[in-house]
């Protein structure tokens, strides 16, 4: 389904400051897999992701989606294929705009923006029964502006928002980081039911060893650029909390 | 009260320019200055056409085009060369004032006695009855237009972009043509004030857009202020609360003037008002703050 390969990216390249963020990684993703991956801080999990994302430029390598390079593509062509959830639940959703709004925006990831009046009494109820189905008594505050949610709300949302038009790829990155741990637990149980429902290939960044023990189907731990271990399902079930602590050590 | 009137009227010539400035600098959050010389290009455009013996219809189009082509020039340069939005606006601001003069071909021109959209309406006694039916015409399609506009999915995608860049491109928009279309829809509406303004006034001169983005800013701020105290969210209310902004704006610099300031230092009280308009708040929470 998604295949990386061989790719870096260098910022700042042949300057003092110079940051080599990932270094000739290669990651195959099977169709409906859920990979997560973790490391230290710069490791550049978040940088991969953008890359995939198309946010961010390959200096080398390729992006292949069903076998089709995509690397030169700009994300919101990308955003056909690949949808994203951000770390800030506020980069995800536009604050001034209704949830209705922004989910019409999600209903049309696919499709031109025209003229027209499109959330109508048929979207409305769409709509509501979606967001119904969050168990968070969002469907009545439909016409509420986004940015009078609380944060784990918005993220909740913005998953919703992700399978509103039919997409291959989720990429999360660190979806839970700036919520609680009650809005994390819900976030992530809302994000592994919409992967397995709609059999999305998901790609997981996250700093949190329970989320990654947890989630997923296949565990890789990156450094300095690098993938330095990779784990699947069957090995991933043998791993504990201590043990990965360890890996960061280093550290 | 003639006086007060021609406020009126002047403040609904405006009404097209702060709909513009809502789109540029609200919904978008450009600080779009192209505005002082769009405003000009369109009132140029307008001397030139009727001079010439345009057709009405095609004095408008031309006016509205020019200031679409000078929003796309300010936005291309922002988005494709990456320069900051206010220094894009300046360029082009700068570089209309020659284009302005080149068309027009002198630094003023008296349109009296042309047959303009003023001229054209003729069923009140009253002179300024005619001017202010025909501008609440227009103003009113431009209301319903920029209200559904703005509530299409073209509108909904419009008003991402100038909220959450990230988040519309993820849905699939390029914000980058997304900014074109929208200062260019601004321009447009400013190049019609400009067009008005110069029928209305009956001559176009150079220097007219000079400082015209602040006196557009200051209703701006009157309608946002609204716009807070009514808790207004719909499309609609909202650009009803920025109309009103230009009427409350320009009827306070008429009783100014009324009241006796000279009307050289008109455009130093318009920048006072405004940097009352916008001080105000900050004042109010720092007089809160020293009270603890």
């Amino acid at each position: 389904m998604l295949q990386i390969q061989n790719i870096s990216k260098v910022f700042n390249a042949g300057k003092a400051t110079e940051v080599i963020a990932v270094d000739g990684v290669t990651l195959q993703l099977g169709a409906g897999s859920h990979t997560v991956v973790v490391g230290a801080n710069g490791s550049g999990k978040s940088t991969l992701l953008n890359l995939v994302a198309g946010s961010t430029y390959a200096d080398r390598g390729k992006v292949l989606l069903r076998g089709n390079e995509i690397q030169g593509m700009p994300d919101y062509k990308r955003s056909r294929w690949i949808a994203r959830v951000f770390q800030n639940p506020l980069a995800g959703t536009a604050a001034s705009l209704s949830i209705l709004d922004n989910f019409r925006m999600a209903a049309l990831r696919k499709s031109p923006k025209w003229i027209k009046l499109g959330v109508d009494s048929d979207f409305k109820k769409l709509v509501y029964d979606q967001v119904a189905t969050l168990g968070m008594a969002l469907e009545n505050k439909l016409t509420q502006p986004m940015g009078t949610l609380s944060g784990g709300q918005r993220q909740a949302l913005t998953l919703l928002m992700t399978v509103m038009a039919d997409v291959d790829v989720l990429l999360l990155d660190e979806p839970t980081a700036a919520l609680d741990p009650r809005s994390a637990k819900e976030v992530m149980e809302i994000a592994d039911k919409i992967i397995h429902e709609n059999k999305l290939t998901a790609l997981l960044v996250t700093h949190n060893i329970n989320e990654a023990l947890h989630y997923g189907t296949r565990l890789v731990q990156m450094e300095n650029g690098k993938i330095i271990r990779d784990y699947d399902k069957q090995e991933k079930l043998t791993l504990n909390h201590t043990e990965v602590i360890s890996w960061f050590d280093y550290y | 009260m003639d006086f007060y009137v021609a406020a009126i009227i002047q403040a609904l010539c405006f009404g097209p320019l702060v709909m513009g400035l809502f789109l540029s600098m609200k919904i978008f959050n450009i600080p779009d200055i192209t505005t002082d010389g769009s405003y000009t290009l369109g009132a140029v455009i307008t001397a030139v056409g009727l001079s010439n013996g345009y057709p009405l219809l095609a004095v408008f189009v031309l006016a509205m085009f020019g200031g679409a082509l000078a929003g796309c020039c300010t936005a291309l340069i922002h988005t494709r060369l990456r320069i900051h939005a206010l220094l894009a606006g300046i360029l082009v601001m700068t570089a209309l004032y020659s284009i302005n003069l080149t068309l027009l071909g002198r630094s003023n021109m008296p349109l009296l006695g042309y047959r303009d959209l003023f001229t054209w309406f003729d069923v009140f006694a009253v002179s300024d009855y005619n001017t202010l039916s025909v501008l609440l015409v227009v103003l009113a399609i431009l209301f319903l237009s920029m209200s559904y506009m703005l509530r299409s999915d073209f509108g909904i995608a419009m008003r991402a972009t100038g909220d959450s860049e990230s988040m519309i491109r993820a849905q699939g928009v390029n914000t980058a043509r997304m900014k074109v279309y929208g200062l260019a829809v601004s321009n447009v509406l400013v190049a019609l004030s400009g067009c008005l303004m110069a029928q209305f006034q009956g001559f176009t001169d150079i220097n007219m857009g000079i400082g015209i983005v602040i006196s557009g800013l200051g209703a701006v701020i009157i309608g946002d202020t609204l716009i807070n105290f009514l808790k207004a969210r719909s499309i609609p209310s909202m650009l009803a609360c920025v109309l009103f902004g230009v009427v409350i704006f320009q009827s306070i610099l008429a009783i100014a003037l009324s009241a006796g300031v000279d009307a050289n230092l008109l455009k130093l009280t318009t920048s006072l008002l405004v940097l009352i308009i916008v001080a105000l708040p900050r004042v109010g929470s720092f007089l809160q703050l020293s009270k603890r």
